[in-house]
């Protein structure tokens, strides 16, 4: 199977990810599509990994994954702490960071 | 000997502290005091004269040095004093007169509760006025001419409370920080040409420096001297100054500050022979001057005032004198010191004829005064005749040599500095000989004050009378004295210089001028206010004389030139700072202020519209970097 059509499946689902991020405004699923952008990363680079036939792909995916088990768990309890709030997980509630 | 010449200028200065400082309880003995350490001076004076006199005429100069004020490499200034028979001819004359006016004040000045102040106030003006004469370099000397500007300050406005005494000397310290700027300018300039500011060094290398650079200093240097002895066109201060006490006014003109301008060019005689151009500005300056004076002199009612126009134009022919160079220098000295004698004792006479009329000034209002103050009139008269150039009088001697003197310039020149010479003397007649009708003779014409106080005319107390007659006696024996067997000419000689020009008219043709000029100034004067009685109110009069009352217009002319022109050039200044400069850094802050209230819009608090900016940003970031890669 030609693995450039992995590449094409991150990009679309890169995209569902940033559409939905954009578009979406409950916290939960904002959070789901950023999860699923960076898988979507995961993915191009563990496909141009296996192109290139080199690890440093797999290092980086790796590294990602790591980091978004962090963002999860600092992401999820500032969502938690917001519902107890304002007993709402829209992210256009949280507005009043400005001037 | 040479140690002596710092206690010449110590005693009075001693006398400055301890009468400034001292407070109240020297009240009663302050005068004495002053009076003293000036007599001091003189005394020190004299002891050094007759030093000087036992010396070959070669060797006639003391140095002393006291110690290097300024020790950096390149720039060494000392405080070095030289007395030479230029210096000595000055010491003697501003102690001796300065003394003889001390003595004076303490009779004028007695009803004055602040008298001991104003003694310390004189003491001050003779110590820098000795430092003026004494100093060996031009930076020395400049401070003592910062010094007398500030006594004269201090002493024209002494009667601060009258707003006109404090606006007087306000006027007499501006117009002479002009004249300050000219001398630190001639210093700096020296400076740069001749690496040195001190005498000895300057004179000596004047023949390597450009023309250019010779007559650039000698300008300041008139500049200077313009300032300090009222001379066109900064004298405008002079009359103002009669605001001061009397003895004041007689200090400043006859022994202090209105002669440093004189010293300054005749000490600076090396620089101006080596500098025509400069030195025929100084004489256009004197001639101009000594016009000038002598027609404000004859329009002003006011006593003080008409003796200061006859100040002004006597200066003028001693710089006249001083700007012809060698042939003049020591005629300019030995009028300076004549006239120091007659013109103080003038202002004494004057200040005792205030005395005795309440401090009544107008000349309208006196007259007959001859009967009421018989010693006052006999010294008033004997200054008037040696003013005037009566024959046989000091007057006549000095003046007489000065005109001969501007002849003898030669050409076309001559001709006319000559001519304007002989006018000035026949105008100076003719104001003298007014004053002295208007004041002394005719009819009595004052009357009641507003109160009802009648004025009794008395003669001055002895303390008073007693400088007048010894100034008379000066006045009268000065001239002939100096004059007989050229005595005065043997002894300055050696320091300005001398030499004889060829005049196209002989001293007897010039000395028979001058008398028909004389003759006629008197004449007219008399035909004018001693044939006819004086009115009591002064009549409407010519165009002249009108604009002679405002002394010729130079208030008028520096109010519309020099304050008008200096408001307009700040105003614009001001509307170029308030448009361009504030307008270009306000519009920059304006401008910015703007732009960011714009960009604060987009910080609008939604976290998906900084998503989408994130998206776009990143969006095109990857756009660039395929374009680059595309080229």
């Amino acid at each position: 199977m030609n693995p450039v059509n992995y590449l094409y499946l991150a990009g679309l689902l890169f995209t569902i990810g940033a559409t939905g991020v954009l578009i979406r405004r409950n916290a939960i699923v904002v959070f789901m599509c950023i999860e699923l952008m960076l898988n979507a990363c995961n993915l191009a680079f563990v496909t141009f990994s296996r192109l290139h036939g080199n690890l440093d792909g797999q290092v980086i995916a790796f590294f990602t994954m790591v980091v978004a088990a962090a963002e999860v768990v600092v992401g999820l309890a500032i969502i938690v702490s917001l519902f107890r709030t304002r007993h709402s997980a829209s992210v256009d509630d949280a507005s009043l960071m400005k001037l | 000997m040479e140690k002596l010449i710092a206690l010449l200028i110590a005693a009075p200065l001693l006398g400055a502290a301890v009468l400034l400082v001292g407070g109240r309880r020297l009240d009663r003995v302050g005068h004495w005091i002053g009076t003293l350490l000036s007599t001091a001076s003189f005394v020190i004076g004299l002891l050094l004269f007759a030093d000087l006199l036992g010396k070959n005429a070669e060797h006639r100069t003391l140095i002393q040095h006291l110690w290097t004020w300024i020790p950096v490499e390149g720039f060494q200034a000392d405080v070095t004093f030289r007395l030479d028979q230029l210096s000595m001819t000055f010491v003697l004359l501003i102690t001796g007169v300065g003394s003889l006016i001390h003595l004076y004040s303490v009779g004028y000045m007695e009803h004055d509760e602040r008298r001991r102040r104003f003694f310390g106030y004189l003491n001050l003006f003779l110590a820098a006025m000795l430092l003026l004469v004494l100093a060996d370099n031009y930076l020395l000397l400049y401070v003592g001419w910062e010094g007398v500007g500030l006594a004269s300050y201090l002493l024209i406005g002494f009667w601060q409370h009258k707003p006109s005494a404090a606006t007087a000397a306000k006027k007499a310290f501006l117009v002479n920080r002009v004249g300050d700027m000219g001398l630190s300018i001639a210093i700096m300039l020296m400076f740069t040409t001749f690496g040195s500011f001190a005498f000895g060094p300057v004179f000596g290398h004047v023949d390597g420096a450009s023309q250019g650079k010779l007559t650039a200093i000698g300008l300041m240097l008139l500049l200077a001297a313009c300032g300090k002895s009222a001379q066109v066109p900064l004298q405008s201060w002079l009359g103002d100054a009669m605001e001061g006490p009397t003895p004041v006014s007689a200090l400043i003109h006859a022994a202090t500050m209105v002669t440093a301008g004189v010293y300054l060019i005749v000490r600076s005689a090396a620089v101006f022979n080596a500098a025509p151009d400069a030195q025929l500005v100084v004489t256009v300056v004197g001639t101009v001057t000594l016009l000038f004076g002598a027609i404000v002199g004859c329009a002003k009612d006011d006593i003080k005032k008409a003796l200061a126009g006859s100040t002004m134009s006597q200066i003028g022919y001693m710089v006249l004198a001083a700007g012809l160079g060698p042939i003049g220098y020591v005629f300019a000295i030995m009028h300076l010191v004549t006239h120091g004698f007659f013109k103080a004792g003038l202002f004494l006479g004057a200040g005792s004829v205030m005395h005795g009329m309440n401090d009544e000034v107008d000349m309208r209002k006196f007259g007959g005064l001859r009967k009421y103050m018989p010693v006052t009139f006999i010294t008033f008269g004997l200054g008037y005749l040696a003013i005037i150039g009566f024959p046989g009088l000091s007057g006549f001697f000095s003046k007489d040599k000065i005109i001969e003197a501007a002849f003898a310039k030669g050409g076309t020149e001559g001709w006319i500095l000559g001519g304007a010479a002989l006018v000035g003397a026949a105008i100076t007649a003719f104001y003298m000989t007014r004053v002295m009708l208007m004041t002394f003779f005719g009819e009595k014409r004052w009357q009641p004050d507003a109160e009802g106080h009648e004025p009794h005319p008395h003669e001055s107390p002895a303390v008073m009378t007693i400088p007048m007659i010894v100034l008379a006696v000066g006045s009268v024996l000065g001239g002939a004295f100096f004059s007989i067997g050229d005595r005065f000419l043997k002894w300055l000689e050696p320091v300005t210089g001398h030499s004889e020009g060829h005049s196209p008219v002989s001293a007897g043709e010039v000395t028979i001028a001058t008398m028909v000029c004389l003759v006629i100034g008197v004449g007219i004067a008399w035909a004018q206010y001693g044939r006819k009685p004086v009115p009591a109110l002064a009549p409407r009069g010519s165009l002249l004389t009108r604009a002679a009352r405002r002394d010729l217009l130079q208030d008028d002319f520096n109010h519309v030139v020099l304050v008008r022109g200096g408001e307009h050039l700040t105003r614009s200044l001001v509307y170029l700072d308030h448009s361009l400069v504030d307008g270009v850094v306000n519009g920059t802050a304006a401008g910015f202020g703007g732009l960011s209230g714009r960009l604060r819009r987009l910080q609008n608090g939604f976290a998906r519209s900084y998503a989408v900016s994130m998206f776009g940003g990143a969006a095109l970031l990857v756009a660039a970097t395929l374009l680059m890669r595309a080229v």
